[in-house]
């Protein structure tokens, strides 16, 4: 469905993606998963071609979305679904019209057809009778769902979800994570999940990808990560402090850095 | 002799990132507006443009037009009674309005009350990912959100500058006649008398190209700024500031071109 060739994204000397190799099969959720600044969210932001890769290649369906025409680009995302972290619901649009922004766009159905999909979309997310909410009303948890609903609301093939649980309560969390893997198997959709959240994680992968420093550490069925002896693997499902990757990502020695301060104190 | 030579550096290096900015705004501005060309239409959306920036910005127009046309009455007339010629009140008030007030005044307040909501607001949607969403909703956000906002600027202002310029004339002759009893029948037949197409021109030509400066700089300084609270911050208050600026010295160069 999605596969990168040597996918490489530099900023600066910053290697955030760094030569991904990587499958995403039909009808499966794929998740992403690595600490902080593991590159995972700019892997994310290629794969759904928002951002055009330093080199190597991302190819949707057989297409380079590095290569294609910005018209090209746009005829795909609409086979395409993307559930943002902060939900990126459109603020001056209430919820009924957020979910229906899509169909408004690209489709000539009549508003009554609009009407009965939005309604839908809203029920398989549960928030029927949410409509006529502005989005500045909702919680974090109900906006991710619209955003969700809203994500669906074309039938996509491919669904995106960047960091689908975080900052939200462990029930609302649950409640995502459920409708990723529900949807994905009953809709037939394919999901790429990039996410810290092991536990979640790991619950509704079929595939995991583990991404330390732009590449991939691991990757796998969820049972061969758990039980994966490499101890960076282990070090991050586990979230142990000490381990192969440091807390600390100071580039000095403290010592040094406490003594050629200006203004500290000097010991003679 | 070291700092000398940095200062002269620190002057280089801010000429040089103000004028790659320029040449980054004007790129942006071109790329923008061959947009206009382009498919799909953005039609209703220039009207929806339009309602919220022009309907908006009404009220705080209105006001400043009418202070404008009274206290320009009301200092004109006090200069000119001492040489009697009160009968030239009606053109003095008139033409200041006309050619420069109208437009200056009504684009330093449609900077303040528009072109600064206009950098919030795109500020904002790049910090909540909501201009990433419409890109992956297949909706270029550089078309929906900026080529409406700009030609919204450059169709609203000169429809404001208008109506400015009608209530300031109006607030004029109130002062001026009603108040001060300059002959009523003088004070329009001299106005009409000493007004013709060419101010209008003026006038109409500088609230065009306001309006689409202020479009454009309010527009790119949210497109640009950085994606935090500070920087959009930082961005509103740039954006507000140079358009002023821009729209007096702009100001200067069309009235040069229209004496």
């Amino acid at each position: 469905m999605l596969k990168t060739e040597s996918l490489c994204q530099y900023f600066g000397d910053v290697k955030a993606v760094d030569g991904i190799n990587l499958h995403v099969r039909k009808n499966e959720v794929t998740v992403i998963m690595g600490g902080s600044g593991s590159g995972k969210t700019t892997l994310l932001r290629l794969l759904a071609g928002l951002e055009a890769p330093t080199s190597g290649s991302i190819l949707f369906a057989g297409e380079d979305l590095a290569k294609v025409s910005r018209k090209r680009l746009y005829e795909l995302r609409m086979r395409v679904g993307m559930v943002f972290q902060y939900s990126a619901l459109l603020n001056s649009l209430t919820v009924f019209e957020n979910v229906a922004f899509p169909l408004h766009e690209h489709t000539k159905l009549d508003e009554s057809v609009i009407q009965t999909m939005v309604t839908m979309k809203l029920e398989q997310v549960g928030l029927r009778g949410f409509e006529y909410m502005m989005p500045s009303q909702l919680s974090g948890g109900m906006a991710k769902r619209v955003a969700f609903a809203r994500a669906l609301a074309m039938d996509p093939e491919v669904v995106f979800f960047d960091e689908p649980t975080s900052g939200l309560d462990p029930i609302s969390a649950g409640v995502v994570s459920s409708l990723i893997h529900e949807t994905t198997t009953k809709a037939r959709m394919t999901s790429v999940v990039v996410t810290h959240d092991v536990k979640a994680g790991l619950s509704i992968a079929d595939h995991v990808i583990l991404l330390w420093q732009g590449q991939i550490i691991a990757e796998g069925k969820p049972n061969s990560i758990k039980t994966s002896d490499d101890p960076r693997v282990q070090q991050f499902i586990e979230g142990r402090p000490n381990g192969p990757i440091p807390f600390s990502r100071s580039q000095t020695a403290y010592i040094d850095d406490l003594m050629h301060k200006p203004g500290c104190v000097r010991m003679r | 002799m070291t700092a000398g030579l940095q200062w002269i550096g620190e002057v280089g290096r801010t000429t040089m990132q103000g004028v790659a900015k320029l040449g980054d705004a004007t790129l942006f501005a071109l790329a923008t507006l061959r947009l206009l060309f382009a498919r799909p239409w953005q039609g209703k959306h220039f009207v929806l443009q339009m309602y919220a920036i022009g309907v908006g910005s009404l009220i705080i127009i209105i006001i400043t037009g009418a202070f404008t046309g009274m206290v320009l009455a009301l200092q004109g007339y006090h200069m000119l009674v001492k040489v009697g010629t009160e009968s030239l009140l009606g053109p003095a008030v008139a033409l200041s309005i006309i050619r420069e007030l109208g437009p200056v005044l009504a684009a330093l307040m449609f900077v303040g009350r528009a072109g600064s909501s206009i950098t919030a607001e795109i500020g904002i949607m790049r910090v909540t990912e909501q201009m990433d969403a419409l890109e992956m909703m297949a909706v270029n956000p550089q078309a929906r959100v900026m080529l409406t906002r700009i030609i919204a600027c450059a169709l609203s202002l000169p429809l404001l500058v208008a109506i400015f310029d009608v209530v300031g004339l109006f607030a004029g002759y109130l002062i001026g006649v009603d108040m001060l009893g300059v002959n009523g029948g003088v004070y329009i037949g001299e106005t009409i008398d000493k007004i013709d197409m060419r101010d209008i021109n003026a006038g109409l030509t500088k609230s065009i190209c306001f309006g689409l400066l202020v479009g454009i700089i309010c527009t790119y300084m949210g497109q640009r700024a950085k994606p935090t609270t500070e920087g959009v911050a930082k961005a509103t208050t740039q954006a507000v500031m140079l358009c002023s600026v821009m729209v007096l010295i702009l100001d200067y160069i069309i009235t040069s071109f229209f004496l």
